[in-house]
């Protein structure tokens, strides 16, 4: 059976991401996974990538990758293709592995798909991917005809399902051209983002809009968040008005989510935050406009004050847990 | 400095878009084009860098005789030249097409930097500035919230969901920016007039020595197979606040064992 290339995601200390799981699962159906890990930490990490069927992992252990944006992996990606000739090749569909994915497809002259929510192994055994566009109002079934198959999957689409690998660890030589160290990382900055689980990747999204009124009102919704357990989303209107930062908007010119379960707070729901999150498998919607466009796609929705309705909502989560 | 932003005209997002059934293509002809949004900002960072700089702002863009529309936009907010790549064969063309399109332009009119937004609302694969800067050789600085340039030397914050990156690197150089970088300007009265008499240079395929058979629909490396409207959400119920809201709230998410 012809090898898959996974691209794995993990930090620097080998934590898997999710999304390397679910990347796994679905390169399972087109083939043998290969995960390749670029940089270090796979001591850490291998007994996941066994555990989600990964057969070979190909480690490139080299600080290029931390030091040169993208192109190294391109370059480490493109020197597997043309070495193992994988039947495709899967990537985490965030915006580095969209880069990443894109270089690639330039150096192999190989079609690229972003942004699906599925891959399947079509009729002739080659990748069938379901797309979901503008922002989700039709889906598209695509193939690549030309060169390896290369694949971003959105983060949260595909559940990962457990099936043992042998995981055998292959070091892979590898060093930079000077092309690909163009350019250089020279220092990373990372947010305190507490407890919060990442937006992309979270089971629950709570995200607040225009009628939390101001940075202050806010706050409600990070608190119904922590409750919860969900990841803090806002609508454009909150961060065009700077009460939340920029990178936690969702919608058309933000991030797309598909939780389990999205709750949008104060968000008449434009179409354009729509586009964000209209993928969710379930919506509830609190908004004092009952004219408001977000409940038509709300599984439930209350016409209410956000400011009496999220402080009762949160009185009876505390309850709950207390049982 | 010689700084090019490449622009794209897309369908206005706060309506409805669709694909034509025949070829799976956007049906462009239905709604409004608009300049894509994230590219205001790739304009707005273009002009701010040449007035600090010094040199000239020219908007590439590629596509039907209607993007002359959005290559007007950006010359009234005082962007000083433009070229329009323009060809029939170029319809339908995907990422990987569209790169190579605009990277043979880049390379026959050159330029010290190139500017896009991160990505198109329309197509959203946020990957033709990584395949530029690979298509061109030239250092890829993506993803910018933040732009310094001193001499030769630019150094971007990159964003990344957990923070940002400080990336560095020579000119010439492509990056791509992030909506909240700036203000984009709105054009004024003098700047609409002005615009009338910019010159805007169109290019056809045989002019950058494109090959037909390299780009369009029927050459794209993906495919669409088939595409269906999704089907509606189930309805759902919608309830008034009677005072119960919060608990009733609460009584869902139990329900759907979410707590």
């Amino acid at each position: 059976m012809a090898e898959v290339l996974v691209l794995a995601e993990h930090t620097a200390d080998g934590e898997v991401k999710k999304v390397t799981c679910e990347l796994l699962t679905a390169a399972r159906r087109l083939g043998s996974p290969s995960v390749v890990w670029t940089g270090s930490g796979v001591d850490a990490g291998v007994a996941r990538l066994a555990e989600f069927g990964a057969e070979k992992v190909y480690v490139a252990d080299s600080s290029d990758f931390a030091d040169y944006v993208v192109a190294p992996a391109a370059e480490l990606l493109a020197s597997l293709v043309a070495s193992k000739s994988p039947a495709a090749v899967l990537v985490a569909g965030t915006t580095e592995g969209k880069e990443i994915a894109g270089r690639l497809a330039v150096k192999t002259g190989s079609g690229v798909l972003t942004d699906a929510v599925n891959v399947v192994a079509g009729d002739d055994g080659a990748p069938l991917a379901e797309q979901p566009n503008f922002g989700g109002a039709i889906t598209v079934h695509s193939v690549v005809r030309a060169g390896t198959p290369i694949i971003a999957l959105r983060p949260n689409a595909v559940a990962a399902e457990p099936s043992s690998g042998a995981a055998s660890v292959e070091p892979v030589a590898f060093e930079a051209s000077d092309a690909a160290k163009a350019a250089k990382v020279i220092e990373h900055v990372v947010a305190e983002k507490g407890e919060r689980p990442d937006l992309t990747e979270a089971q629950i999204v709570v995200s607040g809009g225009r009628g939390t009124g101001s940075a202050d009102g806010f706050r409600i919704i990070e608190k119904l968040a922590d409750a919860i357990g969900a990841a803090v989303g806002a609508s454009r209107a909150v961060t065009d008005a700077g009460w939340y930062p920029h990178q936690f908007q969702v919608g058309q010119t933000g991030k797309t989510v598909s939780p389990q379960l999205y709750v949008a707070v104060g968000i008449s729901g434009a179409i354009q935050h729509r586009a964000g999150m209209q993928t969710s498998k379930t919506i509830i919607a609190i908004n004092k406009d009952s004219e408001a466009p977000i409940f038509e796609v709300a599984d439930f929705g209350v016409v209410g004050d956000l400011f009496t309705v999220v402080p009762q909502l949160l009185e009876e989560i505390g309850k709950q847990k207390q049982i | 400095m010689n700084i090019v932003v490449c622009v794209k005209q897309v369908p206005d997002t706060e309506v409805e878009r669709s694909l034509k059934p025949g070829d799976s293509t956007l049906d462009r002809g239905s709604v409004d084009g608009v300049i894509n949004v994230l590219d205001e900002y790739a304009i707005e960072e273009g002009l701010k860098i040449a007035e600090a700089q010094g040199g000239e702002v020219t908007i590439l863009s590629m596509g039907p005789a209607k993007a002359s529309e959005s290559i007007r936009k950006a010359l009234s907010m005082g962007v000083h030249k433009a070229v329009h790549l323009i060809d029939d064969g170029l319809a339908g063309s995907d990422a990987l097409e569209t790169s190579l399109a605009l990277a043979e332009v880049l390379k026959s009119i050159g330029f010290d930097l190139v500017i896009l937004g991160s990505e198109s609302t329309d197509a959203r694969t946020g990957m033709v500035p990584a395949m530029l800067a690979e298509r061109l050789g030239v250092p890829q600085l993506t993803l910018a919230s933040k732009v310094d340039i001193s001499g030769d030397e630019i150094t971007i914050r990159r964003v990344y969901d957990d923070g940002y990156a400080v990336v560095t690197a020579s000119l010439p150089a492509v990056i791509s920016v992030v909506e909240k970088i700036n203000e984009p300007r709105y054009p004024t009265f003098k700047g609409i007039m002005a615009a009338k008499k910019k010159p805007v240079q169109t290019l056809t395929l045989a002019d950058i020595s494109v090959d037909a058979g390299a780009v369009g629909l029927a050459n794209a490396a993906t495919w669409v197979s088939d595409f269906a409207a999704r089907p509606p959400r189930a309805a759902g119920v919608v309830v008034k606040d009677e005072g119960d809201g919060g608990a009733r709230v609460a009584g869902f998410l139990v329900e759907r064992k979410f707590i």
